[in-house]
């Protein structure tokens, strides 16, 4: 097949309206009226959804380009997370995609074991989500009138406060999950519960409740591997997503979950991931996230990044503020876990592989260290055109052609890191992420500072 | 978000003293250690041999990863930068040993050159310069790579660095998987020379073919041999020529500050080049010895080495030479006693728990320095 | 509001650009989309399908297409990992309006594409995704536009168990699995049931993964287990440093293996008394193999510049690509729901043996049993079903 220059200008124009669309969502989210803003994001919303649905035989936006949008949609939330951890807090972790498939395989487990009229999972996990958050939140309160603890005896005791909330909420939840059974109904008979509302409720349980988990993980691992140096810190990290990886092939061996089916892969998820959805759930990621950025809290975060000892001169308590962007983090992951595994129906270990997990960070830096803006734009960037412009255009160039992508994707990569090492947008942020209370000439500052890690050069 | 708040200081403004409650967590790791040393035990006297065995194999395996950490280790403590493409740099020695090997007969020139040459001669000379080309490519190659890749960004913030490092990584094995290049099937490896194995069973026997030795012997073979002693070899000379040459004290002083070293009249480009030069010498030898002893090999062949061998330079404390070394030997011995009484499919995982734990009782590794506090 | 205007416009200039596109459709060719995984973990196995179907669809150009109408291949990287070949399948179900899939390779890749294109009335016909659940939903329900051109799991396990006892007369197995590899666990899973109910002893199962180098710490409990025969079910990357170590260790027991031991690129020397079930060989000599094998190395070189032998993954691509046409070519349309009823009632002929459908839309059909002994791979026997 020759190369089609028209279908090359869809992909190329596609790539422009996306990324119009982001810059043009994070100004009417960052206008002063309230109803500029409602409406422009509702507006925003219903031109994609209708773009999905109409005309109806062959939607504007077909199955590829939601997919890829899902996808866009996952990946930024993972990608924001991490940009949290390390673009703003300035620990190198490699862990994200670990958080990333807790989230998904926990969200995962509980939508399918709803489906086939089982509420145990919905309840032991989210049971045991509040429960080990009661824990950990009470721990800390008495923990924290020791002096000079060490990290290691803190830990001891959260995890053995963890394992018995997780115990009794195993207890607790099987227990009631029999007292709901006659709800379901059997599979021929349908009960209340497994109406399609039911699903979409679970769902959306689910995923906060993967997020939630995929935190309290973060935190139990996080309270002692943060006390490392940035690179053992990036270390430790990956040996997490590797031991979580392990442990996902391992799953019906080693873990009691006959239905994740270890390295065969989970089937039977059902795909109830929409545009609502992933569209809401990557809001809501943002606006936290601006949030805590813009507030003391993200001013703290920011101070740890740039010189720990002089942070800690001003009465930051370093540790928690670390602990705090890194559980953060991975809770996004978690969602964005949540979403991914209820989008592509069918979760297998080789997606959380930690050659993959190289993605977030690649996205990050990509889109400029410290910049939310930039996190967002490469997560769609990188997708649209890896998955999307590559494909489209490999897939013209002949049967050999497609063996080339991993070796264009790595010049890409190269290319743009000797020409803009500082990332594709440095530390521009659009609209809605802009700070906005600080004076101008500040802003300056702090956006040159927010450029790039301190580097080691000294 | 409740729960990210929880994480929030509660600073009362009357505390006790936490030191008292240490022994819980030092309680919690011997705990753990005591777990690890029972079940260690107790294999050992279950079945002696067998234990020997495996030891032996992660003795072979900790020695390889040990020629790769050594690379890691000196271009980190150099320039502090983890160089992710240095596993595939490793994948490259092995691929030009097996064209010399394959496609050149490089291995026989000896025979080929003085007829009369003992076959023992021809075997050694062949095959050490079948090593030494290996060693010579990856060296310029890494230059290469130092020079287009990482040279440009030495001034930019360290991520970028680290970024490139994974994108040469990722174009080193895939380009090279390319049908023209290395092409990406597994690729059955021809060995310069003959492995031997012999069997301890009231004393040392040759295993021949089609003759299972006893029940209980330990067998090794002369390629675990030979990748121990090279591997003792190199790291010897490369302590010498570190501690004891000018140029050694050279790539000492661009570790400790890189600006003084530049001030004091040494040519920190070039110390750096030769760094990565000598770092990839050492991953190509590596490479050639393990292609030998595993002998199937395709461009991805270097990730995982490459990974392990990081994390137990990472392990030993990274930048420090023998703690490299150690390093890798635990490496090896944990991998390797794992897989024979714990469970295979969770070696890695259990590599990488130790390292994690480790880390925690020594913040920067065994043999590491305390890190000096970015000021 | 400029964003609003640029986002507009924009959004104007996709619509038009993609309803031209729309426009711009097909004409009488027939699209037959080939998910194969160029790059990723296993590019070998993409390489052959991809020229094993591309084999099949020139052969059927060169004979005027099917009912007239041309074939015309869209070859696409899957990479044997579930998101891209979720975003081939999409790319070419949604954008190109393929119709017919060849692929993916992988069961895990394979599962996802199955479950979409079934949901879009495509039909897919993988050519070794050997997974029970490919065709068949967790609920056990078939999904009706899903085939494949290999056998199942299980009946090659059953294959390899009877082969050992009755043949070989061995009596103890010891079985070395990749926990990680579905491919390997179900084999590994089939042959065990299938061995003992036949009155053999399992003496040893071991774990490894699919990245190991070092078998030695495995291979030492094989020598200590002295088993009559090891069942290796996995590929030949694994099969060759496994049975070299073995061989350096001393080990005489025979080594069993399944269609994955098949590769130019075995080691014949290391696995020198192995044998192992397979879905055709090269050497047998019924025209339908003889034609292929000559016509597939006219066409393939290796690096070499000598012919290329097709590997098993090229001639069940190559059956696969046929199987499809073939129904088409019955059902006298490219109507997906006519083509499925004559895919179903087929009775096929390919290089892979006499192929009919169960119905569970796996194939009805023989496996062959390879020898590897002096430095070749020989024909030993057929077991039909």
């Amino acid at each position: 097949m020759e190369l089609d220059p028209f279908s090359l200008l869809i992909s190329i124009v596609k790539i422009a309206v996306v990324m119009a669309w982001v810059y043009g969502l994070l100004r009417v989210m960052g206008h002063a009226s309230k109803w500029v803003k409602i409406g422009g994001v509702i507006a925003l919303f219903a031109v994609v959804q209708i773009a999905i649905l109409f005309p109806l035989n062959s939607p504007i936006l077909n199955n590829f380009d939601t997919g890829l949008l899902f996808q866009a949609c996952t990946i930024t939330m993972v990608s924001l997370g991490l940009n949290l951890i390390y673009g703003f807090n300035g620990q190198f972790s490699l862990g994200q995609w670990g958080f990333y498939g807790i989230g998904a395989y926990t969200a995962a487990d509980i939508t399918y074991r709803w489906t086939n009229g089982d509420a145990g999972g919905l309840l032991v996990a989210g049971i045991g989500v509040v429960l080990i958050g009661l824990v950990i939140l009470g721990l800390n309160r008495v923990l924290s009138r020791f002096r000079g603890l060490p990290v290691l005896s803190a830990f001891t005791l959260y995890l053995i406060g963890v394992a018995i909330a997780g115990a009794v909420a195993f207890f607790v939840g099987a227990s009631l999950s029999p007292l709901l059974a006659s709800l379901f109904g059997t599979s021929d008979v349908p009960g209340i519960l497994r109406g399609d509302l039911a699903v979409q409720v679970v769902f959306v349980l689910s995923v906060l409740i993967a997020g939630a988990f995929a935190a309290e993980v973060a935190f139990l691992f996080g309270l002692p591997v943060l006390t490392l140096g940035s690179d053992y810190f990036g270390i430790a990290t990956l040996g997490f997503t590797i031991v979580v990886n392990t442990l996902m092939v391992n799953s019906d061996t080693i873990l009691p979950f006959p239905e994740m089916k270890g390295g065969r892969g989970m089937v039977g998820i059902p795909q109830v991931t929409t545009w609502f959805y992933a569209f809401v759930f990557l809001l809501g990621v943002v606006v936290v996230m601006r949030n805590v950025m813009h507030s003391s809290t993200g001013r703290a975060i920011l101070s740890v990044r740039e010189d720990e000892t002089a942070s800690k001169a001003m009465g930051i308590n370093i540790a928690n503020y670390k602990l705090l962007a890194f559980v953060t983090g991975s809770l996004f992951a978690g969602i964005g876990g949540g979403v991914y595994a209820h989008y592509i129906g069918f979760l297998s270990p080789g997606t959380f592989d930690f050659i993959l997990g190289f993605n977030p960070l690649i996205i990050v830096v990509f889109g400029g260290l410290g910049s939310m803006t930039g996190t967002i734009v490469a997560g769609f960037f990188w997708m649209f055109f890896l998955e999307g412009m590559l494909r489209v255009l490999l897939g013209q160039l002949g049967t050999e052609a497609p063996t080339w992508r991993y070796v264009l994707y790595p010049i890409t990569l190269l290319l743009m890191m000797l020409v803009r090492p500082k990332g594709l947008l440095g530390s521009v942020e659009w609209g809605f992420l802009k700070p906005r209370a600080v004076p101008r000439r500040e802003t300056n500052q702090a956006a040159n500072g927010l450029a790039g890690i301190a580097p080691v050069v000294k | 978000m409740q729960k990210a708040n929880s994480s929030q200081p509660f600073m009362p403004a009357t505390r006790k003293s936490g030191a008292r409650l240490a022994w819980i967590g030092r309680g919690f790791l011997l705990a753990l250690a005591l777990l690890v040393l029972i079940v260690l035990i107790r294999s050992f006297f279950d079945n002696p041999q067998l234990f020997a065995q495996i030891a032996i194999s992660g003795l072979q395996l900790g020695f390889v990863y040990a020629l790769i950490a050594l690379g890691y280790t000196m271009v980190y403590g150099i320039v502090k930068l983890i160089n992710f493409a240095h596993g595939d740099v490793f994948m490259a020695g092995a691929f030009v040993s097996f064209f010399a090997v394959s496609h050149f007969q490089l291995h026989r020139w000896p025979a080929a050159v003085f007829p009369g040459l003992p076959p023992i001669l021809v075997t050694i000379i062949g095959s050490l310069t079948v090593i030494l080309l290996s060693m010579v490519v990856c060296a310029l190659m890494a230059v290469t790579i130092e020079r287009v890749a990482y040279k440009p960004l030495r001034n930019a913030p360290r991520i970028a660095a680290l970024i490139t490092a994974i994108g040469v990584s990722f174009f080193l094995e895939y380009f090279g998987a390319l049908n023209f290049v290395f092409s990406p099937r597994f690729i059955p490896y021809q060995r310069p020379f003959g492995v031997v194995t012999w069997y301890i069973y009231d004393g040392i026997h040759l295993v021949t073919e089609g003759h299972a030795p006893p029940q209980g012997a330990i067998t090794f073979s002369n390629i675990a041999i030979i990748i121990m002693v090279v591997s003792i070899l190199m790291q010897l000379s490369l302590q010498f020529l570190v501690r004891r040459t000018r140029i050694g004290k050279a790539m000492r002083a661009t570790a400790f500050d890189k600006q003084a070293a530049q001030l004091m009249g040494i040519n920190v480009d070039r110390i750096i080049s030769v760094t990565f030069a000598i770092g990839a010498a050492f991953a190509g030898l590596g490479g050639v010895l393990y292609a030998i002893a595993y002998p199937s090999i395709n461009t991805l062949l270097g990730v995982l080495p490459g990974l392990k061998a990081f994390v137990a330079a990472v392990l030993g404390g990274i930048g420090s030479i023998p703690g490299a070394f150690i390093g890798a030997l635990i490496m090896g011995q944990a991998e390797s006693l794992t897989a024979g009484y714990i469970s295979t499919p969770m070696r890695d995982a259990i590599a990488f728990t130790i390292l994690i734990i480790v880390l925690l009782v020594r913040p920067t590794g065994i043999f590491g320095e305390p890190e000096k506090e970015k000021v | 509001m400029r964003a609003f205007k640029i986002t507009s416009l924009f959004a104007l200039a996709a619509i038009a650009v993609s309803a031209c596109a729309s426009a711009g459709g097909t004409g009488g060719d027939i699209k037959v989309a080939i998910l194969a995984p160029l790059s990723g973990p296993v590019p070998t196995f993409g390489v052959s399908t991809r020229d094993g179907a591309l084999q099949a669809i020139d052969e059927w150009n060169a004979k005027g297409g099917i009912n007239g109408q041309k074939i015309v291949p869209i070859v696409e990287d899957s990479q044997c990992t579930p998101d891209p070949a979720v975003n081939a399948a999409h790319k070419v179900i949604d954008q190109d309006k393929v119709s017919f899939i060849i692929g993916e390779v992988c069961s895990k890749a394979s599962i996802p594409v199955a479950d979409y294109a079934n949901s879009k009335k495509v039909i897919m016909m993988s050519p070794t995704s050997t997974a029970t659940g490919v065709t068949v939903d967790q609920n056990g329900k078939v999904k009706d536009y899903i085939f494949r051109a290999c056998f199942i799991d299980p009946f090659q396990g059953k294959v390899a168990a009877k082969f050992a006892l009755d043949t070989l007369k061995a009596k103890t197995a010891f079985i070395m699995l990749d926990q990680s590899n579905d491919y390997v666990k179900g084999l590994a899973e089939a042959f065990e049931a299938a061995y003992t109910a036949a009155g053999g002893k399992i003496v040893g199962k071991e774990n490894y993964t699919g990245k190991d180098t070092d078998f030695s710490t495995i291979l030492a409990k094989v020598a200590d287990a002295k088993p009559a025969l090891v069942y290796l079910p996995d590929y030949y990357n694994v099969v060759n440093l496994v049975t070299k170590q073995a061989k350096e260790k001393g080990i005489t027991a025979p080594f069993m293996g399944g269609d994955g031991w098949d590769s130019p690129d075995l080691d014949t020397k290391a696995a020198d008394g192995g044998y192992y079930t397979n879905h055709y060989s090269p050497d047998d000599t019924s025209p339908t193999v003889v034609n292929f094998v000559k016509a597939y190395g006219a066409k393939y070189k290796d690096d070499k510049g000598q012919p290329k032998t097709p590997d098993a993954l090229a001639a069940l691509a190559y059956d696969a690509g046929n199987l499809l046409f073939t129904a088409i070519k019955n059902a006298g349309s490219t109507d997906t729901t006519k083509v499925k009823d004559a895919l179903t009632k087929i009775n096929y002929a390919g290089v892979s043996g006499k192929i009919t459908y169960d119905a569970n839309h796996n194939p009805v059909k023989s496996a062959v049993i390879l020898h590897v002994t002096g430095g070749k791979v020989v024909f030993d026997s057929v077991v039909a079903p």
